[in-house]
This record gives structure tokens, sequence and C-alpha cells, in this order.
């Protein structure tokens, strides 16, 4: 009986850590391949979030066309990230920082401007509206479709690393950049590809998300927060780090929200610190593999 | 393929490690530079592959100024470099060291098919999925030089390719870089000692604190005398 009463809520944090994976690996990759600090990164997945619900008017094409465009505008904006940092290549983190921040400024006030200060939500076809029953609990269909297109998005992500050239390209690239370069691939064409995918895997977690948790002004710095939070524990550059540690980030957020409400602000905090502090180097991989 | 002239490189303006140094890679065959421990062997090599922008000078490659290529534009043309500390990528497996290069197009170069590779090194044959770190120095070896013929080069840079390798694999690394220019490319490697070179070449260059010399032979002893002379010069008191 105490076991069942964690289902739902576990069930629920592994698919919310799995979208937090999808938002958080592009970010982590951008910065083990090219040493990109993009703090945009919060804006391009609330973009794809405004996008999803703006689009989605409870018909699935218009779900189907919700979930591209956003991925689209994610791409889009992470070519625009791609273009914006190449010119401070080797000035510091601190001079990416700054203007990838500023670029979130704008973009955050924009996206106000545009869609208004309220919290929104897509409008979903009446089949993802209802509920499921499995095992004795019923289950909302949207989480459970969240659930199983994460899921689908992580495995492809996997299959692209490891069976595709890109991948191998991309991993290569994190290891030892200057060696890409000596196999006559040009590593600043990686970076603006990598930051082109992260922008369109944020912009994918902002449509899948906004179903569940909606979209506000406030969704880009928790975003940001959360995706940083998880590179920083997961180990810059490690994409397995990443999906360990969104996974262990979105339990512990759905538990403590649910079975500690008043210490639920802490625990998320209080786990990073912990894991900070007790984690060896070489846990959850130095680089993307 | 490359002609070098005057080449300055320095890490820190006033600090040349490489000072005028002139050099002559027309010809298709297996050229040596010997010089002791910080004398520049790594500085020029990774030059003219590109990692490093020289001060003053010049790099020509048949006619063309290519003294500010990039890396990849360097390897794009040809040159391929084996780095000293072999630089292998850990999270890719053997097989991904060889998959993830592939041989330039639309150019001449030694062409190597990746079975032809794994003839060449049969050793890496039964790790093709083991991680470069799982790898003994011998095998580790091997991959930089395979991944770098998986180029197909015009030019490959091997920089001290035998250190630390037993000596049977030493043997393996030397036979297979004198047949490369049968294969119609041309090798630069950068060796210790004169008697490494001498199994490779007869005719090295000597380089000492940045300095190259003329191309001596190595076989008369001319070779060891200038490195010997440059010994007692930097060291009155060495043997």
């Amino acid at each position: 009986m105490r076991v069942d009463a964690y289902l739902i809520p576990v069930v629920d944090g592994v698919a919310y850590g799995l979208l937090l994976a999808i938002a958080a690996a592009g970010l982590t990759v951008a910065f083990g391949a090219g040493g990109v600090l993009n703090l945009a990164h919060g804006t391009l997945i609330a973009a794809g979030g405004y996008i999803a619900a703006a689009t989605s008017s409870g018909t699935w094409p218009s779900l189907a066309a919700a979930v591209a465009l956003a991925a689209i505008a994610g791409a889009a904006g992470g070519g625009v990230l791609a273009a914006a940092t190449a010119g401070l290549r080797g000035r510091g983190h601190l001079d990416q920082a700054l203007l990838t921040f500023g670029v979130a400024l704008i973009g955050g006030d924009l996206l106000t401007t545009v869609y208004g200060p309220d919290t929104l939500r897509p409008r979903l076809p009446a089949t993802l509206e209802g509920t499921v029953e499995a095992a004795g609990h019923r289950y909302p269909v949207d989480r459970l479709a969240v659930l199983v297109i994460a899921v689908l998005v992580v495995a492809a992500g996997y299959v692209v690393l490891h069976r595709t050239r890109a991948g191998r390209l991309i991993r290569a690239t994190v290891d030892d950049r200057a060696m890409v370069a000596g196999i006559g691939v040009n590593p600043r064409l990686v970076d603006a590809a990598v930051l082109m995918c992260a922008g369109a895997l944020a912009g994918l977690a902002g449509a899948l998300s906004t179903p569940i948790l909606g979209v506000g002004p406030g969704t880009a710095d928790t975003a940001l927060l959360l995706s940083l939070i998880i590179v920083v524990c997961g180990g810059l550059g490690s994409v397995p780090g990443a999906l360990a540690a969104a996974l262990a980030v979105g339990v512990v957020q759905t538990l403590g929200v649910t079975s500690f409400p008043q210490l639920a602000p802490y625990l998320l905090v209080g786990a990073m610190t912990v894991v900070l502090l007790v984690r060896r180097r070489s846990l959850p991989g130095q680089a993307a593999a | 393929m490359l002609q070098v002239s005057d080449l300055t490189v320095g890490y820190h303006r006033d600090d040349a490690v490489l000072r005028e140094v002139c050099l002559d890679l027309t010809a298709v065959a297996v050229h040596a530079i010997v010089g002791p421990n910080g004398a520049g062997k790594s500085t020029l090599l990774h030059t003219l592959a590109g990692h490093l922008r020289p001060t003053a000078g010049t790099v020509w490659c048949e006619g063309r100024d290519v003294t500010r290529w990039r890396p990849h534009q360097a390897a794009r043309t040809g040159v391929a470099l084996a780095p000293q500390g072999r630089r292998l990528w850990p999270s890719l497996t053997v097989a991904e060291h060889l998959t993830v290069t592939r041989p330039a197009r639309h150019r001449p170069g030694s062409t190597f098919s990746v079975d032809e590779l794994l003839e060449v090194f049969p050793a890496l044959a039964g790790r093709l999925h083991h991680h470069g770190h799982q790898l003994s120095g011998g095998e580790q070896q091997m991959l930089t030089i395979a991944r770098a013929l998986h180029t197909a080069p015009r030019l490959l840079l091997a920089d001290e390719p035998t250190e630390g390798l037993a000596p049977t694999v030493a043997r393996q690394v030397t036979a297979v870089l004198q047949q490369l220019p049968q294969r119609g490319a041309t090798v630069l490697v950068t060796l210790p000692h004169v008697r490494a070179a001498a199994a490779l070449t007869d005719t090295v260059h000597v380089l000492t604190t940045g300095h190259l010399s003329h191309p001596v032979t190595a076989s008369d002893g001319q070779a060891e005398r200038l490195l010997r002379d440059h010994l007692t010069l930097t060291n009155p008191h060495a043997e």
C-alpha cells in the first residue's frame, strides 16, 4: 500500500526527468564540444512551449505541426546563437555568458510581449485528454503519451550519438576537437550543428512539457536552472551523466512535491549539493559516452 | 608535397621555438628529423599540420602559400598528423576511430581501406570494440597511425612513432612507414636518435634548439656528430 502511493509520482518523475534529459542533453553537448555556455537555452525551451501552445488547436494535424514548429524554431534559435557565439571563440566563458544572457533577456521579453503574461496550455485532441487504467491506477493519457515520446526521443538520441558518423564526430569533438580537425572536419561546423540540434531538442522539450506544466513567464528561468543543475551534476559534456541526473532531478522534484511539500523547494538543491560533494571525478563520464 | 622556408614559430613573442627552418618535402620519400627533447620537433610537425601559426616564414604546397591554413584544411589537402601522446578519442572504440575518419576524395593519396589497415596492424583486429584507454601503448600507437592513414594522406607527419614501444612493435611501425612512399605518400618522421632514423632513411635533418640542419647522412656518423657537438656546446660537462 505504501509503495503504491509512490508509484504514480515516480512514473510522473520519470516522465519529467526524461523531458529534462531532452532539454539538458543539448546544453551539455554544446558545452562539451564547443565550450559554449548557452544561458539562452531556457528561452529556447520556453519558445518551444509557447509555439506549441499557440499552434495546437485540438486536432491531430495541429498537434503534429505544433511539435514540428517548436523543434524548427529551436533549431533556428540554436543557429542564431551559433553565429553569435562563433565570434567570441577564445575569449572565455564570461563573454559567452554575457552574450547569451542578453539574448535570454531579450528573447524572454519578446515572448511575453507576443504571448502575454499568462500561463498557456495547448488544446489537445480529445483522445489525449482522458485517462487510462493500468495496474489498478488511472493515469492521464497525455502524460503517458509524453512519457512514450520522451523515451523514443532519448532512444533516437542514443542511436544518433553511437550509430551514425555525425554522432561519432560529436563525441570525438567533445574528447579532442583538434584531432577532429586533423581528419579534415572543421570543428566549428560541428559546434554549429550541435547548437542547432540542441536548440531543436530544447524546442521539442518545451513543446512536450506544455500539456503537463504549461508555459509562462517563469518557464525559461526554471528550465535553465534545472538544465544547469543536470549538466553540472551529470558531468560537463556527458550525455549518459545528464540522463542519469535528469531522471534523479525529475523523481526528487515530483516525490518531493507530493510527499514532503514543505521541504520540496530545498530537496533538489540539497540533493545537488550532496552529489557535488560526494561525486568523484571518475563518476558519470567526463565525455559524451 | 610541402616546401618550408625560413619558418619561425614561437609560443611567446621574442621566444622562438623554431628559427628560420627550411625543409624541402617535395620528394616522395621518408624524411627524418632527429633531435633531443625540447628541440622543437613536435612544434614543427604541429605547425605543418596547421595547429600552430608561424610568426614568420612561408609554407608552400605545390606553389600555393599555405602558411596560415587551418588544421582541417591541411588534412583535406592530404597532410595527416600522428601526434606524440597519441591523442585518441577516449569515448570512441577502435572501430569508431576508423569509421569516423573518411578518406578524402577527389585528390590523390595513399588510400587504405579499414580491412587493409587491420591487415597492416593485425593487433587492432581483435580489439575493434575496445576503447582507446583499454589498449596497450603499442596498440594505441598503431591506432594513431591507422587513423592518420585512413584519411588517405599525401604527407604523413609521425611524431616519435616508436617512442615507448616494444622492439617488435617498433619494427612493425617502422616497416609500415617505410612502405608508404611506394603508395605515393611522403613521410616526415621525428625521432630522438640517429640509430632509429637510420632504420628508415639514410638522409636525416638534425634539429637542435630550433635550428634545422641541412640533410646529412645518418650512416656515416655526420648526424651523430652534429648532435654530439650540440650537446657539448649546451652542456660542456656532457660526455
